[in-house]
């Protein structure tokens, strides 16, 4: 059951990517920009942890759950440290994913060649 | 000269038979279910780190880490651009796709150099991901930590 929901989710949060690409100008890297900014908004207001109740992983493999994650993360530290945590909340939270990122796409990027286009 | 009226609606009906069909229902539904799938993964690992005693907090922190591994992997060996041709928003909006935004520039770029070709091109569309994630999160505690 968990699968159907994450699927439903998922595909939901990239169909309305791909409308907002088709049907505005909005780039690619700007959609990126605008769900995870969304997304930290989203988390902020408490909301999104309600969709992640219901998809899953379908609402945390999209990049409105990278933003979710930022917004929750500050908020924790807020409640734990204070000022400070303003600052460490976001970072620490999403450190996982960007130190992975940073890492494997480098590592990756040294071993594998862009394939020559036809 | 006379306007044909009945001509021009010929005209109108032969010509919008030849224009290009939007693909916009073909291109959401394609969005849909890459993006569905790519979450199932997802899912899957995250009820196996769970399954293994982590927290829920850990085991997302592990699918993220395990979702942009394969995303980076699968962008080295060419799979992902094929995935993206049809999948379009469904590959580009999942974790997947920031790990291979990231891939993609620094593979690229290497020739011409590994500092500022590679490792300063990974950053083209992270940078501003993180910039505004990052940014909006710490307006996020500053209003929370204000009004608390």
């Amino acid at each position: 059951m968990d699968y159907i929901k994450a699927f439903l989710m998922g595909g939901l949060i990239c169909a309305i990517a791909q409308i907002l690409i088709d049907k505005t100008k909005l780039t690619p890297a700007r959609i990126l920009v605008t769900y995870v900014t969304l997304g930290a908004i989203l988390g902020g207001l408490g909301v999104y942890k309600k969709l992640i109740d219901i998809g899953g992983a379908g609402a945390t493999i999209p990049l409105l759950g990278f933003g979710n994650s930022l917004a929750q993360g500050v908020i924790k530290a807020v409640e734990k440290d204070g000022l400070i945590g303003v600052f460490t909340g976001g970072l620490t939270a999403t450190a996982g994913g960007i130190s992975a990122a940073v890492f494997f796409g480098y590592i990756f990027s040294l071993i594998f060649n862009p394939r020559t286009k036809k | 000269m006379e306007r044909d009226v009945k001509k021009e609606q010929e005209y109108k009906n032969i010509a919008q038979k030849y224009e290009p069909k939007p693909a916009l229902l073909k291109n959401i539904v394609m969005a849909f279910v890459v993006g569905g799938l790519i979450s199932d993964i997802g899912q899957f690992f995250l009820n196996f780190y769970l399954s293994r005693g982590y927290s829920m907090q850990d085991a997302n922190t592990l699918v993220s880490i395990t979702m942009v591994f394969l995303g980076a992997f699968l962008t080295g060996i060419g799979v992902y651009d094929d995935i993206g041709k049809f999948a379009g928003a469904g590959s580009i909006v999942p974790i997947t796709g920031f790990a291979n935004s990231i891939v993609s520039p620094a593979m690229e770029f290497k020739r011409e150099g590994f500092v500022f070709g590679a490792a300063a091109k990974m950053f083209t569309i992270a940078g501003p991901v993180i910039v505004y994630g990052v940014s909006t999160s710490i307006i996020i505690g500053l209003i929370y930590y204000f009004l608390k």
